[in-house]
């Protein structure tokens, strides 16, 4: 059933930083129309110095049968991971962006060795996951945020006895481990209440101790922060931020916030079609996608346009309110100073673009290749 | 440590979730006393037809149907056990969750499963028994021996109750959808098990057939080691053969389903 794993047609893509050399900042490399990967200035050396997690041109292909009509069937492949190359060295934090059905979880689980890569090599901690996954399960953490590894109708610490059980974690170690991470995500009040009773926001961090009890090496979070409120995000953050500095665990974390990767994450990769748009990091990212943030103005009366320096271009004007773009390279600050010097200004606001939004825009801008700019944003 | 602790805590787990479905279990012991009173009385009047009907006297046939209903969620004889749950993960894709982890899926299942069952005798089981005992004239043992031999047997017979149902939620794997494979089970755990009638009075072949399928080694085989009416040990053999083989079989499928889904996704 397996789909021959040969390299596929064409080598595009300046995914390998070794193979390709690294691609200046922001520049967008690659032959107009190939999905090729750009690379920012934080991007890895060599593919396998140091190397914790390494994937080497993975495929992963889906045999979706449809059934069209009486005894009909169609069969239909999708390309969910496509010639994925990418390494992560021990220690890291790397946001993994991309739509809807970009092939993240997909990736996720081919690194947690419950599904097969189609094609490819494959390594975590020089471990073939696939293989021996329950060896690598002592090593790695996973969070899937739309799933829970709770169990549901028993207290939360049920869960947690299980987890020593399972992972055979040392007594002493795994009260340790308990106590600081109850401590840490506020668990206290929590533990003796079934988990159908807990709140999203509570059960996330009940799901992310539960990942975290046997010191995993690595910890994947697929979408750690879905459907959680401004409260809960923010404390979910803090937790990750605390793990990485203090404790240095790998982290892969995917997310539709781009406030989780700003927080957390020194490099991030972009994924579409199941192939590596952007690997590098987040403000290199802008840059990219010539994404652009809004600057909202109000200013005391109804006026013209203001008078903004180019790059910046009012594209809307609703009574006193004005809205302008800019590029998300460059700094507000000039221009707000500007304004302010020049129009009656009562408040403002920046809007950050959306990371939709700027995967679109690398998408779009693909053929056009973006102008190199320094990175001073100031976000 | 060791896996030695993993599986008994996975089964306390079980015990004690199905301690907290309060509402559930008395509902369930109330449903199996009046199920109880109907077949008991039903029985009665064909035992008056038909004595000896399969080699029962009147109370030993009434003794029959009391230990079907302490019996009937205990060996979830109509499905209704961890089944349930594990088609449900299979379905949604929850079992991706429980595949990455470190420990046997058929394990796990298995003695959450036999944590379900411990608590369902105590839970579901005694209060029907007791009432049957107290208001009708029953062939209770007071030898302490048969009723230790009769709780030997249990145990086989819930591997073997597990052993069918595990291969049922299995199939979701490849049907997507379990309510199928559910009625079927239901269907064929009322006719085989002996719920309606005891298996020793299914006549001719068709008494054969089912006196070999493993439904006989649920109900039947426990309740003739209480009865006296076979002995213990050949009781355990034909249970104990069931229940490995049906064991071998869920971890042959088992085997072929992970393969699906670290292939396919599912
Ligand atoms: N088991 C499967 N069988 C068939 N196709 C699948 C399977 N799992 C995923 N796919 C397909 O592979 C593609 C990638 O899916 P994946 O779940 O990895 O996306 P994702 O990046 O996690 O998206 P989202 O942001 O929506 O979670 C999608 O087109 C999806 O339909
Ligand atoms: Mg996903």
């Amino acid at each position: 059933m397996a789909v021959d794993g040969g390299p596929g047609g064409a080598a595009d893509g300046i995914t390998g930083g070794a193979a390709g050399g690294r691609t200046g900042d922001g520049a967008v490399g690659g032959p107009e129309g190939a999905a090729s990967a750009v690379r920012g200035d934080a991007a890895r050396g060599g593919p396998s110095d140091g190397a914790f997690i390494e994937l080497d041109r993975v495929e992963k292909v889906f045999d979706v049968r449809r059934r069209t009509g009486f005894l009909k069937r169609e069969r239909r492949r999708v390309r969910a991971v496509d010639d994925l190359s990418f390494t992560v060295a021990r220690g890291e934090t790397v946001g993994y962006i991309g739509p809807n059905g970009a092939g993240k979880s997909t990736t996720i689980k081919m690194l947690t060795g419950i599904l097969t890569p189609s094609g490819g090599r494959l390594r975590v901690a020089g471990i073939e996951p696939s293989r021996e996954r329950t060896r690598l399960a002592q090593r790695i953490g996973v969070v899937f945020g739309q799933r829970t590894t709770l169990w549901w109708d028993l207290p939360l610490v049920d869960s947690y006895r299980l987890m020593h059980r399972m992972y055979r974690i040392p007594d002493a170690r795994y009260r340790a481990n308990l106590d600081r991470l109850v401590e840490h995500l506020d668990l206290g009040p929590l533990l003796d209440t079934p988990v159908r009773q807990l709140s999203l926001g509570q059960r996330m961090r009940g799901d992310i101790a539960a990942a975290l009890l046997h010191d995993p090496e690595v910890l994947y979070l697929d979408e750690p922060t879905i459907g959680l409120d401004v409260i809960s995000k923010a404390r979910v953050r803090d937790f990750l931020r605390e793990l990485r500095d203090e404790r240095g665990t790998t982290v892969l974390l995917t997310t539709h916030d781009l406030q989780d990767i700003e927080q957390l994450c020194s490099r991030v990769m972009v994924i579409d079609h199941g192939r590596l748009m952007y690997d590098g990091p987040l403000a290199g990212l802008h840059e990219a996608g010539e994404s652009e943030r809004i600057l909202v103005v109000d200013l005391d009366r109804e006026l013209p346009p203001v008078d903004a320096p180019a790059p910046a271009r009012v594209v809307k004007v609703e009574g006193p309110r004005q809205w302008l773009a800019f590029p998300s390279s460059v700094s507000a600050a000039p221009l707000v100073a500007r304004i302010a010097a020049e129009y009656p200004l009562v408040d403002l606001s920046v809007r950050e673009p959306d990371i939709e939004a700027v995967i679109a825009r690398m998408y779009a801008g693909q053929g056009n290749r973006a102008a190199s700019r320094p990175p001073t944003s100031i976000a | 440590m060791g896996a030695g602790r993993l599986y008994p805590a996975v089964a306390v787990g079980g015990f004690r979730r199905y301690a907290t479905y309060r509402a559930a279990t008395a509902a369930g012991v109330f449903t199996n006393t009046v199920f109880g009173l109907i077949l008991v009385y039903t029985y009665l009047a064909l035992w008056d037809e038909k004595p000896h009907l399969g080699g029962y006297d009147q109370a030993q046939a009434v003794t029959y149907v009391w230990l079907g209903q302490a019996l009937y969620s205990t060996l979830a004889l109509q499905g209704g056990g961890v089944e349930k749950e594990l088609m449900a993960r299979i379905r949604t894709g929850e079992i991706a969750v429980d595949l990455y982890r470190p420990a046997d899926l058929q394990l796990w299942w298995l003695a959450s499963d036999m944590g379900r069952a411990v608590f369902q005798i105590l839970g579901r089981g005694v209060v029907p028994f007791v009432f049957g005992a107290l208001v009708f004239d029953m062939a209770v043992p007071d030898d302490p021996f048969a009723w230790a031999a009769f709780a030997v047997a249990l145990l086989p017979a819930m591997v073997v109750s597990f052993g069918i149902r595990y291969l049922a939620a299995l199939s979701v794997f490849w049907l997507m959808d379990g309510t199928g494979v559910s009625q079927a089970v239901m269907v064929l755990g009322i006719f085989c098990s002996g719920m309606v009638l005891p298996l020793n009075a299914f006549p001719g072949v068709l008494g054969d057939i089912v006196r070999a399928l493993p439904w006989a080694a649920q109900l039947q085989m426990p309740a003739d080691v209480l009865l006296g009416r076979t002995a213990p040990v050949a009781a355990y053999a034909f249970q104990a053969a069931w229940a490995v083989a049906l064991l071998a079989a869920g971890r042959l499928v088992q085997a072929a389903a992970t393969r699906r889904v670290v292939v396919q996704g599912g």
